[in-house]
This record gives C-alpha cells, structure tokens and sequence, in this order.
C-alpha cells in the first residue's frame, strides 16, 4: 500500500504524447540546471588555483589537480571541525529522536489532563521566530558557564526534540491501529515497553525522516556555532569552512575541495534514508 | 472495580507526563521564559559590555527601531524584496515541477531525487558555491549569461543584482516546495481527470479547474511556511555579502545579530526580535484570513 502512493504511473494518464515529451525535456533539462553547480563545484575543486577561471568553462579539467583535497585539509585542522560536527550532530540527532518520539507518543496515545492545552502550545511553538528566544538563551547560557561548550549545541535536542518533529511522529503514530498497542497492553506491557516495542518499529519512514532532517540540520547548523563557539579548536565545519575563506579568500579550488568534503556526510545519509524519506513525505501529508 | 480503573489512568497520567516532561522542561526553560526575559529585555538598554548598567528605558528602543534608524527599515526593505520574489518564484515553479514531476514518467524517481538535493546541503558549503558562481570575472552565472548573448553583471557585488542574485540561489532550493505539492498532486483521484477528458477539457483546462483548486490548500501551506522561513534568511547573508555592498543585502536577522553581537546592543537587538515577530504575526494572520476566500477543502472527507 505505501508502494502504491509513488508507483510510477499514478498522475493524470489523459496526457497527450506531446505534452508528455514536453515534460520530459522541461524536466530533464531543470534536473540539469540543478546538477550544474554541483559539478562545476566538483570540477572547480580539482583544478590547479591559475585555472580555475579560464574560459571557455573547462568542465573536465585538463590537468587535475586531487592535491587541492589533501591540502584544503591540512591548510585548517579540516579532521578537527569535521570530528567536531559529529561530536555536536550525533548526540543532537539522537537526543531528538528519543524526546520527540516520547512526546510525540503521549501526545498521539495517551490520555491525561492538561495533555489536549500541551499540543496545542506545541503546535503555537511551531510558528515562533527562533530570533525571539535567541538572546536571552544566549544570555542563560552564558550564565551557566556553557558559552564555549558544545552544551547549547546538544542540551537544548535533549529537550522535547522541536515542535516540527513532535507534530510529524505524532501525526504518524496516529495511523498505526490501536488494536497494536492493545494487544501488547492485555500482554502487560508498559506504555514505555508499547513506545519501543509496537510504535516505533512501525514508524521508521517517520523516524528516519526526523533524523535526517535534524542531521542535515545541525550539520549545516552555522549561527548556533557561531553564537556559542570561540575557540578555534572547537569549531564545527561550517564555521571551519567560513574562516578558511576569510583567510584564503582566493584559493577557490582548495575551498570548493572542502566544500565538497563538507557536503557529502549530508549526501550520504540522505542517500541511506531516502527511501524512507520518499515515503515519509507521502504518508505524512495524508491524514490518518 | 472503579477503584483499579482509577489506579490505572492515574498511571497512564504520570506515565504521559513523565513521557512529555522534557518537552515541558524545554518550552518553559528555553521558550517562555525566554520570551518574558526577550520582552523585558526589549525594554531595557542592555548591553552585553556591561550588563549591570542596564537601565529601564520603556519603548524607547521600539521608538529608535521604527523612526530613527534607517537600517531598520533598509533591512525590512531588502528583505522583503528578497521574500517577495523567492516566495513567488518558489509557488509558481515549485507548483509548476510538481505538475511535471506527477505526470507519470518511468525513471522519475531519480529526477525527484535530484530536485531535493539542494535542500540537503544548504549552509556555509553551498554559499561559498554559489559565492563562486557569482564571481563577476568568469563564474558560471555570468558565463551562462554570456552563452545567451548577454553582458555578465556585478551579482552579489553589485547593489542592483545581490537581491536578484539570492533569489537565483533560492529558486535553486525549490525540489523542497515541490514535495509538499507532490503530497497533495497525488491524492487527487485519477477518474476526476478522466471525467474533465470526456468533457472535452485540455492539459491547460484541466489545470485550471482540477489541479490549481485542489492544489490550493498545499499553495496556502508552501506560502506561509516559505514567508516565515525566507524572512529569516541569516547564514547565506553572512558568508556571501555580508550585508554588502553598502546595505544592499543587510537582511533583517543578520542586522540583529550585528546589532546584539558586535554593538552588543542587546536590548535594542530583542526589540529588533519582536519587531520581526509582529511582522510575521501579521504577514500570517492575513494569509489565513484570506484563505477562505482562496483555498479550496474537501470538508472533512478523509
């Protein structure tokens, strides 16, 4: 049934031939315009710096260059902002996943006063510009001691896991059928135990969804980091990849080299999920 | 009897609680709470040198916002020109790759997959791509340019084309926008389409009358959702122009933290916040006000 909803063939079959050509060549030649930066991003990383503007456009350079790779790496503690990012984005996407899955599940199964009002501000969070809580979180933080520290990168994840995530788990586990959680329930399973064991094998697409979101998130995450981060040692890559350009300005192919290598940790996990993720967006965006 | 059934919600009670505690650990620590301090920081002459100066100063740091500082109004200006163009641009080729991509075409599941991907890697890496192709001297936007004929321009180094040259990177990102219209494109059964055909409808007709008013709800969700999120377009600003040339891409956030991190204004900075917020408080109640007239639903047909 889930295979259904992107089967191949769905959309309006009375198309005309022509205008089934049509969209093809619209669509083939749209893909193109999105590919275009990536490879020229590519081509520029592994040119030697004298060529990078030579024109007519070289796309496949005539003299590569994969030493731009090794030395983008080794011009900044390139390893140390990238093993930093993990260090900030695997706790983040972890943290988020738990919290938000366990409210998300009360929300969707559980009855208790007050629970009804909760989602609703749940829900009113979903609108508010981070901008309004970002300078006395700054300050509060700052007065704990943490400025400096990943902690205002994570501890916040740990809380609740964002009003997005909390609304799209909740809406996924509400097309689970119940008689699942009851069965388990008549077995004598906790609600926790009923969480772990009955929803959440249910609902990977969901689960992966929100995790791929809150990596691709966190990793490219630049104005946290800048806000809470100084010391160089701690920076994250997107930070990293800032003060490479504020120094090296013109190394073009050294900085697209890094950028390269920036981008695919985002790359590959949504090349792992992405099957979840096409049917995460399509179960989601219909009501349960 | 009663009383096992009692026993028995009271813990499915704590069970919930404890299970939604962090939620309500985060939204009063790092939501309300901060919201009451933004608001009575706004208030205030804070600054982040000398915190224990702060004085009370009443509206008078909404008062320098809205009539006596002119970047106030030349960053809402830039950015709403930017928003204005991105959204529109996102709507119509957003809704316009949707149509295309429902269709039904083998093989169109790698297409999508290309579509999403700028989504994916946004940030610091693809704005220095993009700084890149906006090299006047010979980045791709202006070879592009001038495989069509056309002289190259400044981009993100001119005041004129900065604008124009976010919106570009923008329209870059619209697979995202695309998905929700795929969503909802799928959901509109096929016999609706069939019947139009026997009517004696074109691709056009069909549209119009099928596609357009039942795509209005997914239209209204894209809308808001890309008003709220361009609006608070930060990271781009920073890498790519810095607000520059002059104040030609001064976006409204990066003002902000300019004024809280490198003045250290930070009560005038948290008025700045709530400006912004009353900004797209209004830009959103009148998009829902004045959705009943434009968006279609089925009632409550599941």
């Amino acid at each position: 049934m889930t295979a259904g909803t992107w089967a191949p063939v769905i959309g309006p079959r009375a198309t005309a031939p022509w205008a089934r050509r049509c969209s093809i060549l619209l669509l083939v030649l749209g893909a193109a315009a999105v590919l275009v930066p990536f490879a020229w991003m590519v081509s520029t990383s592994l040119k030697p710096e004298s060529q990078v503007f030579r024109q007519p456009i070289e796309w496949v350079p005539r003299t590569v260059r994969g030493a731009n790779y090794s030395e983008a790496t080794t011009q900044i503690p390139y390893w140390r902002y990238f093993l930093n990012s993990m260090i900030v984005a695997v706790p983040v996407v972890l943290g988020t996943v738990v919290s938000s899955a366990a409210a998300a599940y009360a929300f969707a199964r559980m009855r208790a006063p007050g629970l009804r009002p909760m989602f609703a501000l749940v829900l009113a969070t979903l609108m508010l510009p981070a901008e309004v809580t970002l300078l006395p979180s700054f300050l509060l933080f700052r007065e704990l001691g943490w400025v400096g520290t990943y902690l205002p990168l994570i501890v916040p994840s740990l809380l609740g896991g964002g009003a997005f995530n909390i609304f799209l788990l909740r809406q996924f586990f509400l097309t689970i059928p119940r008689e699942h959680d009851d069965a388990a329930r008549v077995e004598g399973h906790s609600f926790l135990s009923i969480l772990v064991r009955v929803i959440v094998p249910q609902s990977w697409p969901a689960i992966a969804l929100v995790a791929t979101f809150t990596f691709v998130g966190t990793w490219n995450d630049f104005l946290g980091p800048l806000l809470y981060l100084s010391d160089q040692d701690s920076y994250t890559l997107p930070l990293g990849l800032n003060f490479f350009k504020d120094i090296y300005n013109t190394q073009w192919a050294h900085l697209m080299a890094a950028s390269v290598l920036a981008l695919l940790p985002c790359l590959l996990v949504f090349f792992l999920a992405q099957r979840a993720f096409t049917e995460g967006v399509v179960l989601t965006g219909r009501k349960g | 009897m009663a009383r096992r059934r009692l026993a028995a919600s009271g813990r499915e009670a704590l069970a919930a609680y404890g299970l939604v505690s962090p939620w309500v650990i985060g939204f009063v620590g790092l939501t309300v709470g901060p919201m009451i301090a933004s608001m009575v920081l706004s208030l205030t002459d804070y600054g982040l040198v000398n915190p224990d100066a702060a004085r009370w100063v009443g509206g008078a740091n909404y008062r320098e916002a809205l009539t006596g500082d002119p970047l106030v109004w030349q960053s809402l200006k830039v950015t709403a020109y930017y928003v204005v163009l991105a959204v529109v641009f996102e709507l119509v080729v957003g809704l316009a790759l949707a149509v295309l991509l429902n269709v039904g075409l083998r093989g169109v599941g790698i297409l999508r997959t290309v579509y999403y991907l700028p989504a994916v890697v946004s940030g610091v890496a693809v704005s220095l791509l993009w700084l890149l192709i906006f090299q006047p001297s010979s980045g791709l936007a202006n070879a592009v340019l001038g495989l069509f004929g056309f002289d190259g321009v400044g981009w993100v180094y001119s005041t004129t084309w900065v604008i124009p040259a976010f919106v570009l990177m923008s329209v870059w990102g619209v697979g995202r926008a695309a998905f929700i219209y795929l969503a909802i494109l799928q959901r509109i059964p096929t016999n609706l389409y069939e019947a139009a055909a026997v009517d004696g409808l074109g691709s056009f007709g069909r549209f119009l009358r099928i596609t357009l008013p039942l795509a209005t709800p997914a239209i209204f969700l894209n809308l808001v959702l890309a008003v709220i999120g361009k609006f608070q377009i930060f990271t781009e600003g920073f890498v790519i122009s810095k607000g520059g040339p002059g104040a030609s891409s001064l976006f409204f956030v990066l003002y902000l933290y300019r004024v809280a991190f490198r003045y250290f204004r930070v009560g005038y900075a948290s008025a700045l916040a709530w400006i912004l917020f009353a900004v797209l408080l209004a830009l959103t109640a009148t998009a829902f006000r004045t959705s009943r007239h434009w968006v279609y639903y089925e009632g409550e047909r599941q």
